[in-house]
């Protein structure tokens, strides 16, 4: 059981991925977790099923429109040519979209639940201490929210690590740019290298239980040390 | 102390709710502790929240001396107003220790005031070996006292309370007036104490505003407000008066220290009450409850009652609820003292205005 020069490849991207998709999410999910816990608008219930749809949809359907959309024929895709740049499906960056749509509900859903969680009340005692909603956001909200972070984080990129369909969809199968491991395992498994497949398949496995249990851990110990003591 | 009409607490504003509808018309004193009572649902904390500018109405004005905060529908944000805010749960910042939480308030504080020192604040709160715990790891008293100490280290001009005491049991309760009581006597600016307990109002209020359903239905200065009949507090089952004086003499052997009362030097009584940490010479406060005073026809040299005074019926109130009692107001010194007697005993003693009688006190508690 050995990685070959294409497995590390494939790992790599893998990373690389995940960590962009999880840095770009958290600031892109942060607006709209704080709007969705904290809106009294009627907005509210359908945003919260957009934001959802990718946990029901099968990675095939997500792909597809995608495809379509950023596709040279596609709305996005003839604006990016029309700025000289090029489509973005079976691309790197393409991938970047595509998973960020994917792993959105994974990252907003911590986090919003952790800004309801906290309530109104801690925000009303920084307002009534001369704090702006700005500065009541950075050094009240967002500290009391870290745990939802966390989660929010771990999550995302574990589950960018593991997405597949979408991959295959809008990525293709090309060696450093969208030749993810999910991916490769598939390729492993087509050219009947099940010794390979099986090393790949192992190495997720490990890695899956080895972030949930971490998670689940932190997550028990702050429950037990700050939340249940808020007053 | 200048107390003009721009020098003053102006409040209007009417809300209307589902279930609830507000409309209050008020002037507060900008000195003192203004006690805002009521019933819960009364529109108390409703109130008191709208002038920290946490709730909003669509319509109203307030303004505190020169400075508007509301005025019809542009409202001044609550992290723009000198206000300092205790809640009825601490509230405290839990991820900050208390230090943190103080240092939070000291680090936004209006830099053109200051109302008191980080180090008298410690001192008044007593709060000096707790300063490194997490909130989690205090209790509910001592939230509540770091919270008050945020409270004013914001350096406010104004004060809010909303029933700092009503999240704490009995015993934390008793805990915790006398720092309420210091801090509501030392602190150099108005305080409006939201509150449903008779017992903290008589305590710690100079002025009182009652609130009925969203409405004011009583308002005045603490003692003359108690002292009167026909309203909420006559009906009240602890129903007491408050009565301000000199000390003239105390006993230490028996325990007992003596309070002249009375409207001038030639017409005052003297009252026991239990001794203290009062002097000879200090003006104190004494709360008479309205069920300890009873009322006979002439002087009874043989009773256990030490307080006998000579006063005079004024006026007698029957009780809705209870038709066995009624409420008696009897002057004495020209001092307002208010009895619960039955309705038999009044009818054979055949009451009425005007009326001398000798006014038998059991009790007085010192208040302050």
């Amino acid at each position: 059981m050995s990685l070959s020069a294409e497995d590390m490849d494939a790992i790599w991207l893998t990373l690389k991925l995940a960590s962009l998709v999880t840095v770009l999410l958290i600031i892109v999910s942060t607006p709209i977790a704080w709007w969705l816990a904290r809106t009294r608008s009627w907005l509210k219930g359908p945003v919260n099923a957009i934001v959802a749809m990718p946990l029901v949809l099968p990675p095939t359907v997500l792909g597809f429109y995608l495809l379509i959309f950023l596709g040279p024929q596609g709305a996005m895709g003839q604006f990016l040519l029309s700025l000289g740049l090029s489509p973005l499906p079976f691309s790197f960056e393409g991938l970047v979209v595509a998973s960020m749509l994917y792993s959105l509900p994974f990252v907003v859903q911590p986090i919003q639940n952790a800004f309801a969680a906290m309530g109104s009340r801690p925000l009303e005692a920084a307002a009534t201490l001369r704090a702006s909603p700005w500065d009541a956001f950075l050094h009240v909200a967002l500290p009391l929210a870290k745990p939802g972070y966390l989660s929010a984080a771990v999550l995302g990129f574990a589950h960018t690590v593991g997405e597949f369909g979408v991959v295959l969809m809008i990525g293709g199968n090309i060696p450093n740019e969208t030749r993810v491991i999910s991916v490769q395992i598939y390729d492993h498994v087509e050219a009947l290298e099940y010794g390979q497949a099986h090393t790949l398949s192992l190495l997720m496995m490990v890695f899956a239980f080895t972030i949930l249990a971490l998670l689940y851990s932190v997550q028990k110990r702050h429950n037990t040390t700050t939340s249940s003591s808020w007053l | 102390m200048k107390n003009t009409l721009s020098s003053s607490l102006q409040v209007r504003l009417s809300l209307q709710r589902a279930a609830f509808s507000l409309a209050v018309d008020v002037q507060l004193p900008n000195q003192g502790v203004t006690a805002l009572f009521g019933a819960s649902g009364s529109g108390k904390t409703t109130l008191l929240r709208c002038i920290a500018g946490l709730d909003s109405t669509p319509e109203g004005f307030i303004g505190l001396n020169e400075e508007v905060w509301q005025n019809g529908k542009r409202t001044l944000p609550a992290y723009k107003r000198p206000i300092g805010y205790v809640f009825q749960e601490a509230n405290l910042f839990p991820h900050l220790t208390a230090q943190d939480n103080l240092a939070f308030a000291m680090k936004r504080a209006g830099p053109d005031s200051e109302v008191i020192t980080y180090d008298d604040v410690v001192e008044l709160l007593n709060i000096k070996g707790i300063l490194s715990q997490y909130p989690h790891q205090l209790s509910g008293g001592e939230r509540q006292r770091v919270a008050m100490a945020r409270a004013l280290l914001i350096q406010p001009k104004l004060l809010l309370m909303d029933e700092p005491l009503s999240a704490l049991d009995e015993g934390l309760k008793q805990d915790i007036l006398p720092y309420l009581e210091t801090l509501c006597q030392r602190a150099q600016i108005p305080i409006l104490y939201v509150s449903h307990s008779l017992d903290e109002v008589i305590r710690l209020a100079d002025h009182i505003l009652v609130l009925e359903q969203g409405r004011v239905v009583e308002q005045g200065d603490t003692a003359s407000l108690l002292g009167q009949l026909g309203t909420s507090f006559s009906k009240h089952q602890d129903a007491s008066v408050v009565i301000s004086g000199v000390v003239t003499q105390q006993t230490p052997e028996w325990g007992l220290s003596w309070l002249a009362f009375g409207e001038d030097d030639l017409n005052q009584q003297t009252i026991a009450f239990t001794q203290g940490k009062e002097q000879r010479g200090d003006t104190v406060s004494l709360r008479i409850q309205s069920r300890d005073v009873s009322l006979s026809l002439s002087e009874q040299e043989n009773s256990s009652i030490l307080n006998r005074l000579a006063g005079v019926v004024d006026e007698i109130e029957t009780d809705l609820s209870d038709s066995s009692r009624v409420m008696v107001r009897l002057l004495v010194a020209q001092t307002p003292i208010l009895a619960r007697i039955t309705a038999l005993s009044a009818h054979r003693l055949s009451l009425k205005k005007g009326q001398n009688v000798i006014v038998q006190i059991k009790s007085a508690a010192l208040l302050r």
